[in-house]
């Protein structure tokens, strides 16, 4: 086995020590400032000649008040308080933390995408326009699907948007349906999208091998049924092997089949939704396209349908016209989704890292992603059985059920200490349908070496479990904070400077 | 050919074989064959990056990007203002920019602070006591205070202007399709809204914006009054960099406050990412949409941030959830803390005053123009609306020709009529100055429009 290099792992002792960081209004002086301007030559003229009284605020808002050079101590010091994929290793599972290219970022940042106004005509804007068609065209070609909208900003926004499609479709061919369907396992999103879509929810248990329970799905389905919300794999890391007889069923009663694309990065470039019998994908840019997480966002989260549902799509998209492109509007048309095109500059940016890798590379992310996790869940087998024991795809879905009987530590507690060892945690408690569930999604751009330290430190941890469970309660302790009062924080609510007590 | 994996051939031979397999295909074994791709997809074969950059040059080079060769006067909720190299610097920090949700506050005391603060900055710009930590943009923003508010009225009425501008009110009416909400939408004359056309008795809210699209200052007043009498909660759809010199949304009553935050630092990006600014009264905290970042302490005693009040959200509320929010925008909400950092706060006053001066400026300029006429005479802070003698997209694509992007032809934007224009949209051009532009430059800008609109 490959040797654990602890390159692998990020040094979490804080480069500052444990000192708390000020925040800005603390370090703010009022009269200091750091902001530069163009001279414009214009005539300065009084507000109150420009904009009548009663509309003036008599006090300046008050913002804080810094010399560039504390600016940017200030946020270089907080960003030493961060973890992140450039640092380390982020297993985190459902979530798909794998390196982020530098070069699509330094595509995004040329000013000829960059500086472009959204609502500068068509015939100014030729390359953007160009880009997104391209976009659509790869994306289509990727899920098999006929037509694709780029307008949702993140992969709830993107639910939402193919749930009002799925209406759409419906109530277009004069049926009313009330019921989405969507299994226990799946992520929360799925069933608060189906309650704004104006849908009910009806929850389908999962069977024993973690899959959707067919039986129970066929007993589930009827003519009021709009359609059925499947992550496939689905989030406990396992592919739905029936899925084409769950299409069919689905099918079979005029019903829709919504693929979230949480966990795309397990079979791009190998299995397309399209071909298992998806009418709907929603594809999360930030996970399998690799565009940065950005500390919770921005993602993108474009919709791509089968020919039927293209009409739908929200508008206007950027379609080709001849020799040029257009703005046009699918003829029924939901509308728009987003203020104006969608988070254009990772539309950008996945695309880079689509071109890059082509239909050779993308296969291998698939398989090296479904590699690293199966080598990851075989490695820790002896000590974190997984939920489900056999080949799983992209991540593995772990139990800490032992340790929690046998010595009182929880998944939690594994969670906390592995950050202590340097790396971030799995995702924990989640699905909900696991008992002291850990989920480990390595992605693919971790080497062996990395996985090896990743491993060792879970045994170093597990064997902690036997001997000092007290340590693994106290974790972690070398972080820049130790486990924080979430009560307080919720009991209190200080959600601004101006609500706590300095 | 191109990929960014580590594994060297006889390492992927020796993982292989600690599974018991010898190819990597075999790990996908399990899944139908019938499912599986047999002949590829239709897409191209990898390319190395310098090969792909030059693609992307050349999508740089078809377009017309404003700064170079093209002086911008385009708003519509999208602004041409400083972003400063330290700030682009800072906000391009990868322990920013590569970290995920910080579920884990031990090691994303970076990111909470920082949304701690942008939160504490949004709190003061709405004059309102709760902001949370961002949501997708302006008009996404202005959906979920949609929701809150018929969840804390339990009524499904909006009542919104048609100040709000046109794009926002499709995404709502796109929405309302699956909420079921009813949208009235209240018409402007001569750029304002005419509130006693409402014919409605009890709404969940009352949408004002401030400024209107259009540029105009409303009379806030009036609207907040009107919410009253509908028992509506009354929503603000603000500037925030008007916020820097008019009264705050809170001081006008509001219970909710909706923008757009691209003006904080953020690129024209061509529409996104940007940033929806969200705050509400104190009294709709539990029904916040998306994150809200809290102070507490660590077990040593230390201050701490955390994601607090996490019973709302969708991932532990699911189906009764009223926000599916989970990713935001918390990169552009960074980088809005910074900017506005940099900007302090009489900076942030002189963006205001000095993008006023020159609008008005230039909107006096222009009343010399033949063929120009001011759509209306109601105040405005730094965009306003003008009607031209010829179509406004021809005028544009004619000053283009001269280096000026002359600004946003209305029936772009509403895409056909519409109730904020009496009579022909398709000749009115909306004008936006920021503090970037110089005397210079409204001259040319005066001096194109001569020629073009003749």
């Amino acid at each position: 086995m490959a040797k654990a290099q602890p390159g692998g792992r990020a040094a979490s002792i804080p480069l500052m020590g444990h000192e708390v960081e000020p925040t800005m209004f603390e370090l703010s002086v009022r009269g200091r400032s750091a902001a530069q301007f163009r001279t414009t030559g214009i005539e300065p003229r009084a507000l109150d000649t420009m904009v009548p009284a009663h509309h003036l605020n008599p006090e300046p808002v008050i913002t804080a008040d810094l010399a560039e050079r504390d600016l940017v101590g200030h946020v270089t010091r907080l960003t030493h308080r961060q973890f992140s994929v450039d640092l380390g290793a982020y297993p985190l599972g459902s979530c798909t933390m794998k390196y982020n290219p530098k070069f699509c970022d330094a595509i995004a940042a040329d000013p000829g995408l960059s500086s472009v106004h959204p609502g500068a005509p068509a015939s100014l804007s030729q390359g953007w326009l160009a880009l997104l068609a391209t976009l659509e065209q790869r994306l289509c070609a990727l899920t098999g699907m006929a037509a694709a909208t780029l307008q949702p900003a993140a992969g709830a926004a993107g639910e939402l948007t193919g749930l009002l499609l799925m209406r759409a479709y419906h109530e277009a061919r004069g049926e009313v349906r009330t019921r989405v369907i969507i299994p226990d396992s799946a992520h929360g999103t799925n069933p608060a999208s189906v309650t704004l879509g104006g849908y009910e929810v009806t929850t389908v248990a999962s069977n024993e091998r973690g899959l959707v329970d067919l039986d129970a799905l066929r007993a589930a389905l009827g003519p009021d049924v709009a359609g059925i919300m499947l992550t496939n794999p689905n989030t406990v890391g396992l592919f739905e092997e029936q899925i084409t007889e769950i299409a069919a069923a689905v099918h079979d009663v005029g019903g829709l089949l919504y693929y979230d694309g949480a966990n795309l990065n397990a079979i791009v470039g190998v299995v397309r939704p399209g071909d298992m019998g998806f009418d709907i994908v929603h594809m999360n840019l930030h996970k399998t396209f690799a565009t940065p997480h950005g500390g919770g966002g921005p993602g993108a989260g474009p919709v791509a349908v089968s020919s039927r549902l293209a009409d739908f799509l929200p508008g206007p998209k950027a379609t080709r016209v001849e020799d040029h492109y257009e703005w046009v509007s699918p003829v029924r048309s939901i509308g728009r989704v987003h203020g104006w095109h969608g988070n254009a500059l990772v539309l950008a940016r996945a695309l880079a890292y689509i071109e890059v890798h082509g239909a050779d590379g993308l296969a291998r992310v698939a398989q090296h992603a479904v590699l690293n996790a199966n080598w990851l869940r075989r490695r820790l087998a002896a000590i974190l059985p997984a939920a489900y024991d056999r080949p799983c795809m992209h991540e593995c879905v772990l139990s800490a059920t032992a340790l929690k009987s046998t010595y009182g530590v929880r998944a939690l507690d594994v969670a906390k200490a592995l950050m202590d060892e340097g790396f971030h945690a799995p995702t924990v408690y989640f699905p909900l349908i696991v008992d002291e569930a850990l989920m480990f999604e390595p992605t693919e751009t971790e080497s062996p070496q990395t996985l090896e330290a990743l491993a060792s430190a879970l045994e170093s941890i597990v064997e902690r479990a036997s001997n000092d469970p007290a340590s693994l309660h106290a974790a972690p302790e070398h972080t820049p904070v130790s486990r924080v009062d979430e009560a307080r924080a919720a009991r209190t609510l200080i959600a601004t400077e101006d609500a706590a007590s300095r | 050919m191109a990929d960014y994996l580590a594994h060297t051939p006889e390492e992927v031979a020796s993982m292989l074989a600690f599974l018991g397999l010898t190819s990597l295909d075999e790990l996908f074994m399990h899944i139908a064959p019938a499912v599986r791709l047999a002949a590829g997809n239709e897409l191209p074969t990898g390319r190395s990056e310098p090969d792909v950059a030059q693609d992307f040059a050349r999508y740089g080079r078809a377009n017309r990007a404003t700064g170079g060769s093209l002086v911008c006067f385009a708003g519509g909720g999208a602004y041409d203002h400083e972003v400063p190299a330290v700030v682009r610097s800072l906000a391009s920090r990868s322990e920013f920019v590569t970290a995920y949700t910080p579920y884990q506050p031990e090691v994303a005391q970076g990111v909470l602070q920082a949304l701690f603060e942008y939160q504490t900055l949004v709190s003061r710009l709405s004059g309102l006591p709760i902001a949370n930590a961002s949501l997708y943009d302006g008009a996404t923003a202005l959906v979920e205070g949609l929701n809150l508010a018929a969840a804390a009225t339990g009524r499904s009425t909006m009542v919104i202007s048609s100040g709000v501008h046109p794009h926002w009110r499709s995404v709502v009416r796109t929405f309302a399709r699956g909420t079921g909400h009813r949208v009235v939408e209240v018409p402007l004359v001569d750029g304002v809204s005419d509130w006693s056309t409402v014919d409605v008795d009890q709404a969940a809210a009352v949408v004002v914006a401030y400024p209107n699209y259009l540029g105009v200052i409303e009379e806030m007043d009036v609207a907040a009054r009107h919410a009253k009498d509908l028992g509506a909660l009354f929503v603000v759809a603000g500037d925030p960099v008007a916020a820097g010199v008019l009264r705050t949304a809170g001081q006008w009553g509001a219970d909710v406050f909706v923008g757009e935050g691209q003006a904080f630092g953020t690129a024209l990006s061509f529409g996104g990412p940007y940033l929806g600014l969200f705050a509400v009264a104190r009294e709709h905290v539990r029904r916040l949409p998306g994150r809200i970042v809290g102070e507490t302490v660590d077990t040593n005693g230390r201050r701490a941030f955390v994601t607090t009040l996490r019973a709302r959200e969708q991932d532990i509320r699911r189906e009764k959830a009223t926000s599916n929010v989970c990713t935001n925008q918390t990169l552009m909400a960074i980088t809005a803390a910074i900017q506005l950092g940099w900007l302090g706060t009489d900076g942030l006053r002189q963006v205001g005053i000095a993008s006023a001066t020159g609008a008005h400026a230039l909107f006096e300029a222009l009343g010399d123009v033949a063929g120009v006429e001011p759509l209306t005479r109601a105040p405005f802070l730094r965009e306003f609306a003008i009607r031209l003698a010829r179509p406004a997209d021809e005028v544009i694509a004619a000053m283009a020709n001269d280096g000026v992007l002359a600004g946003l032809a209305v029936s772009s934007l509403t895409g056909g009529a519409d109730g904020s224009i009496d009579g022909d949209a398709s000749r009115v051009l909306l004008v936006a100055v920021t503090e970037r532009r110089t005397s210079e430059e409204l001259d040319q800008y005066v001096e194109s429009m001569r020629k073009a609109v003749r």
